[in-house]
């Protein structure tokens, strides 16, 4: 399929791409090969390049503990939040596929997690999840006595807690591309199952789902993203408590940057951030690399 | 650098504006972060004063909570649009702006008005001073060495007001059985390191204490003294409550205003929570220095730096400001509005009560004084000082001798 | 133009038609009604929190209703509630906030774009590497690039300016917005392409006339994703656009994190609800574009 439309590359794609390109280019190779650079240093408030420091901040990065917790808890909870906002925003994208009423409604308010200050519903989230507060105290005054919904009271659990409140702020977006993607599935696939017979669900699930792919991938990316980054939620939820048993590395790179004064460690600990993604893109420009290349096969 | 010539044709036309009208009127954009009411009642003072000076006026860049206050500066100097004055906290925080020249050198100012001979103590003004120079304005003074109590608490406990902590430990459990959180704590980890240098202060005394944060004593920190302290701390987790994880210090300091909790540990910010609450000094609560028969008092509290700028009427502006901001009359205003000391003897402080009256003579006395952690320590190794507490008080898996070592091996790390 | 025309009569009925009431449909109601409550949840104790007095929110009660609702709360949060020395509550930041949000969205959204354009449809050396840099720039923290960020802006001389701050939005979305309809184009039938080459239609035309009307449902995901996160945003706009320009976050974060003193729970709750007002409103108001079949009207039109 690509090869139809590799002959139209002209001019104006490049001038359209563009923006793109300038982005790219400027901010993210310069932005990335600066902080890489910087990990190499010994900068503490200001950019300090003529202080080198060989690989002495990985050292420390690598025994302190917190940034250890980090790195366990980020795959834990990407795991979980990635896994749990995709299956909730399929079935909510679906759902609302079946020509719901009140599609508006419903939309906005699974959406509205994202459109608030963190700041205020992260405070919710820990009076419903306070265990002299919220949600345990309630049902245990409802007579369910053994009622124990807690969980950022502990270290143990309080990962857990956060997922929750992940899920609740992240589904809705999951949900709209996907519910994006559906609309734009042509609408002849639906009468053509529903002539054929086939289930609803099973329309869904084996035609329109692999439709969906673009859209899939999207969230997923976006997901990700948003996993990788996470700083706001923990801020709110939890500051990386109790003790730091939700320490993420975004939060890590982000307090050396700023609060802690120690630019170069933080740098360091953006440069490890950067690698299993670097991975993931590398991956994926092979994939893209194989398949062009079975594709010019088959045409020789 | 342009050097020397530089900063003495600076440093004229600064004296210059002290004893002549300034030429241009000019903005001056403050940043802080106090934006609460109360705190809005302090900002006042010091910006309707400026503007009553005539002239120049405060631009008023109110930015909530100190971190993204002190990002919002630094980003700000970094992309040439710097404030004209900026709000830090005693510490190192700043010195790197020093060594890169991009702060307005006061010195000539502050050996002008003697600021030397009338702020007190020594050491607030030490915070400012780099290689003999003075860069910022100290203007008011926070300790931390406070023990707040609840008296209803302890007299329907049946027990004294503890004098110290080991008191404190010893009647605990009867507190508890009568059905109060003896210990109140909070679950941010500023909190748990504040407290647990509190009872390091009271443990080793002004000398070890010195030792051990400002020449980095791996001895003291290994000592048994400060194995000392983690037993302790550990003994207080027994006696806080399930709550206490994600707890703000304010809503901690609420359970012993409302007669929930027996003690916190926290710095004299929290008497204004009392004071908000409409609570007395000797009958409510008791403000107990040190904990301790011997108290310390640590002086850290809040400076204000001034950006460098090219314009020369903003300079004289801002020159102005800072010698306002130590004007005695000024501190008296600003102080009883803020709820916090003043960092000279002179002023007027007829409103404080009897908590503050005791801080101010702790102050007086210079052996009863001793320098804030964050002189010594970089915002780095009180973090990870911070980490490690926070960890200890919500862990109990890291034990004493573990918990020991790694404090050993970050003080000798530090710079 | 005859895509969107085509499509008005299929506008009110959209999805595939449910064939009766049956259990199915009670199914689909109430796993939506059992979503929407988990979701609601959070927004009811903001609501009832943002309806009592202080004294009330003091008793901890937080599922409670208010017993004498107030809105005090919600007028102090608009108007009076102090953010440092000024104590005009939100209002001052909302127009600064509207200055910047919609030209950074429609700037943004049209790079992201003709990007995604250019990817799906023209595909030209190095896209794939550029495309995947880009996404690789998704993953790092802003924080990360913003020196290098502010000493570009000071270099060009926009540094906290309003054209600095639309500059960096469009900068900071355009990695997933480009993602977003390179994906939603490749899913395309590309028929509708190849046709509009053959009538002899050009870079630009086929991007306004026939790929812009058919990417009105990702549009719309995009338009979400931006008024949200650029009406949101507080670490870009504090620091780029310059103390004229300051968004609404800047007052909203002063009224909430407040430190010191009482923390005023009901008026925090009220103003965080007022300051999403916009991106709940686009939220709701989407969904009239938000509607199957615009790429088959298209290629009936």
């Amino acid at each position: 399929m690509t090869s139809s439309r590799k002959r139209f590359a002209n001019l104006n794609a490049v001038i359209g791409a563009s923006p793109m390109i300038a982005v790219a280019v400027g901010l993210y190779i310069f932005g990335i090969a600066y902080s890489i650079a910087l990990s190499f240093t010994n900068s503490r408030l200001l950019p300090k390049f003529d202080s080198f420091a060989g690989l002495a901040n990985y050292e420390r990065l690598w025994s302190t503990p917190s940034w250890l917790v980090s790195v366990h808890n980020i795959w834990l909870f990407g795991l979980l939040v990635i896994g749990l906002n995709m299956a909730l925003g399929f079935l909510m994208a679906t759902f609302m596929d079946r020509r719901v009423r009140q599609e508006d409604t419903f939309r906005t308010i699974i959406l509205y997690p994202y459109a608030m200050s963190l700041i205020v519903t992260g405070l919710v989230w820990q009076w419903m999840m306070d265990p002299g507060l919220g949600i345990q105290e309630s049902l245990r005054n409802w007579g369910f006595e053994g009622a124990a919904f807690a969980p950022l009271a502990s270290p143990d659990t309080a990962i857990f807690g956060v997922v929750i409140a992940g899920v609740w702020q992240g589904s809705g977006v999951t949900m709209a591309i996907l519910l994006a993607g559906l609309r734009g599935v042509d609408e002849d696939i639906w009468k053509a199952a529903r002539v054929d017979g086939i289930p609803i669900w099973r329309t869904y699930v084996f035609i329109a789902l692999p439709m969906l792919r673009g859209a899939l991938a999207t969230a997923f990316v976006l997901q990700a993203v948003g996993v990788v980054r996470i700083y706001d939620l923990i801020i709110a939820i939890t500051g990386g408590g109790p003790g730091i048993a939700t320490e993420m590395p975004a939060k890590f790179v982000i307090d050396h940057i700023t609060s802690r004064i120690n630019v170069s460690l933080g740098m360091a600990g953006a440069t490890m951030m950067l690698i299993p993604i670097l991975v993931l893109v590398a991956i994926n420009w092979y994939v893209d690399w194989r398949r062009k290349r079975a594709a010019l096969q088959a045409i020789g | 650098m342009a050097g020397r010539g530089f900063r003495k044709l600076l440093t004229t036309t600064a004296a210059a504006a002290l004893f002549s009208a300034p030429a241009m009127a000019a903005d001056i954009e403050v940043i802080h972060w106090w934006t609460s009411g109360g705190e809005q009642a302090a900002v006042s003072v010091f910006a309707d004063e400026f503007d009553a000076l005539g002239g120049d006026s405060w631009i008023d860049g109110a930015i909530a909570t100190g971190d993204a206050a002190r990002s919002a500066t630094l980003q700000r100097i970094l992309g040439g649009d710097p404030p004209g004055a900026a709000q830090f906290n005693t510490g190192r925080q700043y010195e790197e702006l020093i060594e890169g020249g991009l702060l307005l050198d006061l010195t000539e100012l502050a050996e002008s008005e003697g600021w030397r001979d009338f702020i007190r103590p020594s050491t607030i003004l030490d915070a400012c001073e780099r290689d003999g120079r003075i860069y910022c304005v100290p203007v008011n003074i926070h300790s931390w060495q406070w023990g707040w109590a609840s008296i209803p608490v302890f007299e329907q406990s049946g027990v004294d007001l503890p004098k110290n902590i080991d008191e404190f430990l010893a009647a605990a459990p009867q507190i508890q059985e009568a059905g109060f959180i003896p210990f109140a704590m909070g679950g941010q980890s500023w909190q748990h390191s504040g407290a647990f240098a509190v009872l390091m202060l009271n443990t080793l005394g002004r000398d070890k204490y010195e030792q051990l944060y400002r020449d980095k004593s791996v001895d003291v920190a290994s000592s048994a003294e400060v194995r000392k302290v983690f037993e302790s701390f550990r003994a207080l987790k027994q006696f806080s409550d399930e709550g206490s994880a994600n707890r703000t210090w304010n809503d901690t300091t609420n359970l012993v205003i409302t007669d929930q909790a027996a003690l916190q540990i926290m710095g004299d910010w929290a008497r204004g929570e009392f004071a908000a609450a409409g609570e007395e000094a000797g009958v409510d609560y008791a403000c107990i220095a040190g904990p301790s028969e011997s108290p310390y008092l640590t002086t850290g509290g809040d400076v204000f730096l001034f950006p460098k700028q090219d314009d020369p009427d903003v300079e004289q502006a801002q020159l102005k400001l800072a010698s306002m901001m130590v004007n005695p009359r000024v501190q008296a205003l600003f102080n009883n509005a803020k709820g916090s000391l003043p960092v000279r003897d002179d002023v007027d402080l007829s409103l404080a009560d009897s908590c503050m009256q005791a801080g101010l003579e702790l102050l007086a006395n210079p052996d009863t004084v001793v320098g804030d952690p964050n002189l010594w320590l970089t915002a780095d190794t009180d973090g990870q000082i911070r980490d490690l507490f926070a960890e200890f008080w919500a862990n109990e898996g890291l034990s004493v001798d573990d918990a020991q070592a790694q404090f050993a091996s970050i003080i000798e790390a530090a710079e | 133009m005859t895509a969107i025309a085509a499509h008005e009569t299929v506008l009110e009925a959209s999805g595939p038609r449910p064939r009766q009431v049956s259990a199915a449909r009670i199914g689909v109601y109430a796993f939506l009604i059992t979503a929407a409550l988990f979701f609601a949840l959070p927004l009811y104790v903001m609501l009832v929190t943002s309806l009592k007095g202080m004294p009330e929110v003091r008793l901890g009660q937080i599922f409670a209703f208010p017993s004498a609702p107030t809105f005090e709360p919600w007028i102090k949060a608009w108007s009076t509630a102090c953010t440092g020395r000024t104590c005009e509550g939100l209002t001052p930041g909302f127009l600064n906030s509207v200055k910047i949000t919609v030209p950074s969205v429609i700037i943004s959204i049209i790079a992201a774009a003709l990007n995604g354009y250019a990817l799906s449809f023209w595909k030209f050396r190095g896209a794939n590497f550029f495309f995947g840099l880009l996404i690789f720039g998704a993953f790092v923290p802003y924080q990360v690039v913003i020196f290098p960020l502010i000493i570009f802006m000071r270099e060009v001389g926009l540094f906290a300016t309003l054209p600095g701050i639309i500059i960096v939005h469009t900068i900071f979305g355009m990695p997933i917005l480009t993602l977003l309809y390179r994906n939603y184009f490749s899913a395309l039938p590309e028929e509708l392409f190849k046709a509009a080459r053959v009538d002899g239609a050009g870079f630009w035309r086929i991007f306004f006339y026939v790929i812009m009307p058919m990417s009105v449902p990702i549009t719309i995901v995009a338009i979400i994703l931006q008024v949200t996160g650029i009406w949101n945003d507080f670490l870009f706009g504090i620091v780029f656009a310059g103390r004229e320009n300051l968004p609404m976050t800047v007052q909203l974060n002063n009224i909430v994190q407040t430190t010191t003193g009482i923390r005023e729970h009901n008026v925090n709750m009220a103003a965080t609800i007022l300051a999403a007002a916009v991106p709940l409103a686009v939220y709701f108001i989407s969904g009239r574009w938000f509607v199957r079949g615009i790429a088959a009207g298209a290629v009936k039109g």
